[in-house]
């Protein structure tokens, strides 16, 4: 089966996120209220499973092992069944 | 003789720059090894260089964190060999879970590419043997070298003396002036709790001979083979 797993990384709430405090600064000279503004990164995996719940066991070992550090970063993951569109 | 293995992988580039440094230390030979087929059999240390592995690419040290040399480099560490990672490579350490923390975008944002100072935190480690207190002068150059722990992991790191460099100011005062990257308590280096494994931002490699506009790198490389000789001013452990 093919699934294509999306993937979404941001560093955790208590990590300083210098280039969100940046966009925030770029927002607000757009005149804008902004008031927090974190930055991460998404990641669209395609790849073949036997099953939906081996597929999310791989989508797992990907954000641990290597999308997220979970030193720093959370990761949360949408998947479909299916080629992408 | 004592021999040391240089890891390269794609985007390394101190690995010449560790290796003539090393060839001005008494008693010690390296070989650059290819990160695919590095066998680390029958060498003493281990050396992980600066570069930009995989372009950086999802974090600095990430990829070469999945890399085979990666793999036997932990296996090498858990045999109680020395390792040293410099720059990206001590970002590959911590990708690689031999080293505590991790290594974030600096605080400021830019890319510095300066000398620095830091003060020796403790000289209980194989590469800082004798050097407790002293203040070396390094260069530095890196767009990601803010180490970062949680609350937890900073105070147990600093209990157990794994803080082996902390940036000062020149008379050995840790500031912010003088904290390049916005590190968590200063912070320029650490090693892991067995203190066989020291990861660094500066570039020991970049300072060890006058020529170069300093030595103190030559200092910190230059306690390899005494340390592994069991001759040095301070054992590490």
């Amino acid at each position: 089966m093919i699934f294509v797993a999306t993937i979404r990384v941001l560093p955790k709430a208590e990590v300083r996120d210098p280039q969100g405090e940046a966009v925030r600064g770029a927002l607000r000279s757009l005149g804008l209220s902004v008031s927090d503004v974190r930055t991460g990164k998404e990641v669209v995996v395609t790849f073949e499973a036997a099953s939906e719940v081996a597929a999310r066991e791989a989508v797992r070992l990907m954000g641990n092992e290597l999308l997220a550090n979970p030193v720093i970063e959370d990761y949360a993951y949408e998947l479909k069944e299916g080629v992408p569109a | 003789m004592t021999r040391v293995a240089i890891l390269r992988y794609p985007g390394t580039w101190s690995e010449r720059d560790f290796q003539h440094a090393l060839s001005l230390v008494p008693e010690v030979e390296s070989d650059i090894l290819w990160h695919e087929d590095a066998d680390l059999a029958g060498y003493d240390a281990a050396i992980v260089p600066g570069g930009f592995t995989y372009g950086d690419y999802v974090r600095a040290g990430a990829i070469a964190k999945l890399s085979p040399a990666t793999h036997a480099l932990v296996r090498f560490a858990e045999a109680g060999k020395l390792v040293l990672g410099s720059c990206n490579g001590f970002q590959i350490l911590c990708e690689a879970g031999l080293l505590p923390g991790a290594l974030v975008r600096n605080s400021g944002l830019e890319f510095r590419c300066d000398w620095v100072h830091m003060r020796v935190e403790s000289d209980t480690t194989p590469w800082t043997a004798g050097l407790r207190g002293a203040v070396l002068r390094m260069p530095i150059a890196h767009g990601e070298g803010c180490w970062v722990a949680d609350d937890q992991t900073l105070s147990d790191v600093e209990a157990r003396g794994q803080v082996v460099f902390r940036y000062t100011d020149e008379r050995g005062v840790a500031t912010a002036a003088s904290n390049p990257n916005g590190s968590l308590a200063n912070v320029a280096g650490v090693c892991n709790e067995g203190r066989n494994v020291v990861g660094l931002m500066p570039h020991p490699e970049r300072c060890s001979e006058a020529l170069l506009g300093g030595t103190d790198g030559y200092r910190v490389l230059a306690n390899l083979a005494p340390a592994l000789a069991g001759t040095a001013p301070a054992i590490y452990r």
